[in-house]
């Protein structure tokens, strides 16, 4: 922590963040699957203010770690939102104490009309949902209220999974990879939306897309075969290309190694995923 | 003619009781993945219930009238108080262990038909109807008995009355996206345990029903009859979709109609085996069912 707390003093206006106690804590998270340990043991801080990502190689286990922390696995560990255990509680008690998630698939009901998507994740005694929210940052939600879920495109699942985590007055918010596999026009539609849920509820991201990351998250954890490999400010990471490489396994195009010029520009964007998109 | 309009009637009739079975069980699987090898026996219980209460053991319950009326709502209550404990009892509790769930349900499923021979006897139990449904109206030259008229009604009923709980109530919209993604639905703050009670409870009634004004259309009851029944229902829901209720109606209507069709104008016999016959043939050109969900 202290550590960290000096690493983040070159960035601006954090110090009231580093004040701020984490919104949720994670300590010794450990799930199995079947009788395989997923997870080993995973710390992780949630910060109260903006983006927190979650990064590291596929299969590392960061999603795991999301269902865990959301009781989607069974786990063990301590998972303390502001300051209260949440270990022992179903996934509906957790979510209704003010988690919202977009899931790594995105978790839209295929059969049921944008609507009824919006309307499954109305909470009762969460206040009026926040409908005039939703309808601004994603107009065309309104437009196809009616058109089934499963017929939309990516880009538009993914608005309805996101818009679902806007509309109740959440404290957290937990998106799982929510770019992957969207045109690069959508990524950075999804990325603004993201930035501007994050400036009132703070948001737990998993991403691969390092340029997200960048744009996005002040504090990020790798997790790494199970176990939490380093936790700082995100910014730090993504500047020093060794540790970008040695914990993400990208950054390949390293900038002083590199035999012929190349844009170095963007050290840790990961080529494939760009591909990809 | 005459006998064609017979044969349709009483085939559809037939497909009616088939329905009543069958929603429930279809939509107990779509949304927990539990094949309720119990459900005949929920059916049998309706049947009972209706019996004893009809029989003028229920204080104004009796075989006519409003009496009738009284006494199918004591059997379809008791049936759906069943489905409830069933639920709660034994489906909860083994709830990450389906291998068990099933075994369960199975033994309930057996147990129930000797708890009832046990107390009433093996032998079938002349079912007391009302005069206004024992008789017969003419139809195209055909004598149809009135039984199958509520039959199809109260299954015609309980279609519509499922469809409008699924499509305009929250808890209607629960089920339809918990039969798609059960996990998604506790990440949205929703428990969806009660939906699975609530569930059990609208197919143990919709079978109870089933079961209470079978009595009308077997004439009597016996305790085998819901486990007989509950084979076809089974057929009827891989044909029409696991979770499907307009699929489950739909398949009803073909098995009911195929089944005394075939043991009309082949062997008395051969129309069940067609009715199996009719369900691997579809499975091999559509192996997900009529409405083309998951078989």
């Amino acid at each position: 922590m202290n550590a960290n707390a000096n690493a983040n003093a070159n960035i601006n206006a954090n110090a009231k963040a580093t004040a701020a106690p984490p919104l949720l804590t994670v300590r010794g998270l450990k799930v199995v699957v079947g009788g395989r340990h997923i997870l080993h043991g995973v710390d992780l801080d949630v910060a109260a203010l903006g983006t927190t990502a979650l990064l590291g190689r596929n299969g590392a286990g960061k999603t795991t770690t999301v269902r865990g922390i959301l009781g989607l696995v069974p786990r063990t560990g301590s998972v303390r939102l502001d300051g209260e255990e949440t270990v022992h509680l179903a996934t509906h008690a957790l979510v209704r104490r003010g988690v919202g998630y977009a899931p790594e698939d995105r978790g839209v009901f295929a059969a049921l009309s944008v609507a009824e998507n919006l309307r499954l994740a109305e909470r009762p005694g969460a206040g009026e949902p926040a409908y005039g929210l939703v309808y601004e940052l994603f107009p065309e939600l309104r437009t196809r209220a009616r058109q089934a879920a499963g017929t939309l495109s990516g880009g538009q699942q993914q608005m309805v999974a996101i818009a679902r985590t806007l509309l109740n007055g959440n404290r957290l918010i937990i998106a799982d990879e929510p770019t992957k596999g969207l045109a690069p026009k959508v990524v950075a539609e999804v990325a603004r939306v993201l930035e501007r849920a994050a400036e009132t509820v703070p948001v737990l991201l998993v991403e691969q897309n390092l340029a997200v990351v960048r744009r996005l998250a002040r504090y990020c954890a790798v997790i790494a075969d199970g176990r939490t490999a380093h936790r700082g400010p995100a910014a730090g990471l993504l500047d020093d290309p060794d540790a970008a490489r040695r914990l993400l396994g990208v950054g390949h195009a390293h900038p002083h190694t590199q035999p012929h010029a190349r844009p170095p520009a963007h050290p840790g964007t990961v080529q494939d995923q760009e591909a990809e998109a | 003619m005459s006998t064609v309009v017979l044969l349709v009637l009483t085939g559809l009739g037939l497909g009616a009781l088939y329905f009543l079975v069958a929603s429930g069980l279809s939509l107990i699987f779509g949304l927990m993945d539990v094949l309720n090898f119990a459900h005949g026996a929920l059916m049998s219980i309706g049947a009972y219930g209706t019996w004893w209460a009809a029989s003028g053991r229920l204080p104004g319950a009796g075989p006519g009238g409003l009496g009738f009326v009284l006494a199918v709502a004591f059997g379809t209550a008791v049936g759906t108080a069943a489905a409830v404990v069933l639920e709660l009892a034994v489906i909860r509790p083994l709830y990450t262990r389906p291998r068990e769930q099933i075994l369960a349900t199975v033994g309930v499923g057996l147990a129930v038909p000797a708890l009832l021979s046990a107390i009433w006897g093996a032998d079938a139990r002349p079912f007391p109807a009302p005069d206004a449904l024992s008789g017969t109206f003419g139809l195209l030259g055909a004598q149809v008995p009135l039984n199958r008229l509520v039959l199809i009604a109260a299954a015609v009923i309980v279609l519509i009355a499922l469809k409008v709980f699924l499509g305009r109530t929250r808890h209607g919209l629960v089920v339809r996206a918990g039969v798609e993604d059960r996990a998604m639905v506790t990440a949205l703050g929703t428990d969806v345990r009660k939906a699975f009670t609530l569930v059990f409870a609208i197919g143990g009634a919709a079978a109870a029903l089933g079961g209470a004004i079978g009595g009308l259309y077997f004439g009597s009851v016996d305790p085998e009859q819901g486990t007989s029944l509950l084979i076809f229902a089974f057929v009827v829901v891989v044909m029409g979709g696991m979770g499907s209720l307009t699929g489950a109606a739909l398949a009803s209507v073909g098995v009911g109609l195929v089944q005394q069709f075939a043991n009309y104008y082949t062997t008395d016999g051969l129309g069940d085996l067609a009715v199996v016959v009719l369900l691997a043939a579809l499975l091999l050109v559509r192996p997900r069912g009529l409405t083309g969900r998951l078989a």
